[in-house]
């Protein structure tokens, strides 16, 4: 029996959607589904339960990605992204901010919901906004790790609208490294590896896992 | 080596340059004329889409927010005579924001991207339409994305102070992102100056009079232990 949450790896993109272009050939969609399967390798060795919304060259909707997520009752969403500009290996990581609270005048969005364990239903479009606190607090985490290995990267993260967040009824971050225009390709796929030892690390110390129980499985 | 061998080699040797040379020349050709469509698009706009001048003009300091590095908007004060009239006065700052970048590095909005129409409902929403080149032209990635948001929503809630939120269409349609991150499908705050970057709240307005939004994300299935069945 599995104890502890599943992680949930979302490369970004995929299939004809490929993300950030690089002149040098590299495109967003691969790299991140390469530094995803890191990522998982390095959680599955930590014992953590891992799925991924793409395993290989497909583009599943943003919410068939988020219902992947909220199948699960205790999960943890990471979103993989490589930016088009900017500095070889900055590193940030970003969560979902609703700045305003949603006033429900749309009546058709009441049938569009999430339930949550109380039983009390949100929107199916802000089902991030509970998890808001506990997403910023992942981001923070996983900041401060990257920030360690990538000098150059911010010592905070960043709130902003990424799309694939907004509906996982999780917590939930994207982290995105910088970038498929660097003149050599081995420049950013060289990062690959402690980029996602740096994820896996941020997540470990958000939720632990637990010890194992002896005598189970 | 047989003669016949050498003046085939010669021959085949002439023809590689002359397929070189050409080459070269087609290549040069065409990005002289990718440089000339981009330069027409931009004097197509510019008859297209002349000064906007109200009677109620007046000339003063306004803050237009370019990028000041990778991840932030700083103001830069320019003289532009206003109109007293909000919608005509957003109109007038978002051309100011394209028009007058001052120089490559400042730029957030691509430059070929053109304001289609700008208006505010009654609600407090102000409703920004670009062309498809906001979308097609802005570099993929959610801090290159976030900055040209940011640049826009500063913009405008440091010179247009009824609108209380911004929503964002691309060719009158609403787009799920910007570049293929930021999220399109919701509001921006506008908030007074200095406030931090903003999130957009999820759609719940009316949708605009003249280009009326899709709306995102279909029903879920509620599975019965309360969460959504992914749909596989």
């Amino acid at each position: 029996m599995h104890i502890g949450p599943v992680v949930v790896i979302d490369p970004g993109h995929g299939g004809t959607d490929t993300g950030a272009r690089g002149t040098n050939g590299l495109v967003e969609k691969d790299v991140v589904l390469q530094v995803g399967k890191i990522l998982r390798a390095e959680l599955e060795r930590m014992g953590y339960r891992v799925v991924m919304t793409r395993g290989d060259d497909s583009n599943p909707s943003y919410e068939d990605r988020a219902a992947l997520a909220n199948a699960y009752r205790d999960a943890i969403f990471v979103s993989l992204h490589v930016s088009s500009t900017g500095a070889t290996g900055n590193t940030r990581a970003y969560f979902y901010q609703f700045p305003v609270p949603f006033q429900a005048t749309d009546t058709s969005l009441l049938s569009n919901v999430v339930k949550q364990g109380s039983g009390t239903a949100i929107p199916w479009e802000e089902a991030q906004r509970p998890f808001a606190e506990q997403s910023r607090r992942l981001a923070n985490l996983v900041q401060i790790e990257l920030m360690h290995r990538f000098s150059q990267s911010p010592n905070a993260p960043t709130p902003a609208a990424v799309r694939n967040l907004r509906s996982v009824a999780a917590p939930a971050v994207a982290v995105e490294i910088s970038s498929v225009s660097v003149s050599d390709p081995i420049a950013l796929t060289s990062l690959s590896g402690l980029f996602a030892a740096s994820i896996a690390r941020g997540i470990a110390a958000f939720r632990p896992m637990p010890a194992p129980v002896p005598g189970l499985p | 080596m047989p003669r016949d061998l050498k003046i085939a080699l010669g021959i085949l040797t002439v023809a590689v340059a002359v397929g070189l040379i050409s080459l070269r020349g087609l290549h040069r050709r065409m990005q002289g004329l990718a440089e000339s469509q981009s330069s027409d698009e931009k004097a197509r706009r510019e008859v297209l889409a002349p000064e906007i001048s109200t009677p109620s003009d007046v000339p003063q300091g306004t803050k237009i927010y370019w990028a000041a590095g990778e991840d932030r908007v700083t103001a830069t004060t320019v003289e532009l005579a206003l109109s007293a009239d909000p919608v005509q006065r957003g109109k007038q700052v978002l051309q100011a924001l394209i028009a007058n970048t001052p120089t490559a590095e400042q730029r957030t909005v691509p430059a070929d991207a053109e304001l289609l129409a700008f208006y505010i409902l009654s609600d407090g929403t102000a409703i920004a339409d670009f062309s498809d080149a906001l979308s097609s032209e802005t570099p993929s990635g959610v801090e290159s994305e976030q900055l040209v948001v940011d640049s826009i929503a500063r913009t405008l809630e440091n010179n247009v102070p009824t609108p209380r939120r911004l929503k964002i269409l691309i060719h009158g349609q609403e787009a799920e992102t910007l570049a293929g991150h930021v999220d399109l499908t919701g509001f921006f705050d506008l908030n007074p100056p200095n406030a931090a970057p903003q999130a957009p709240a999820p759609s719940s307005a009316a949708p605009t009079p003249s280009a009326p939004s899709s709306v995102p994300a279909p029903p879920k299935t509620l599975a019965p232990g309360g969460v959504p069945k992914p749909r596989r």
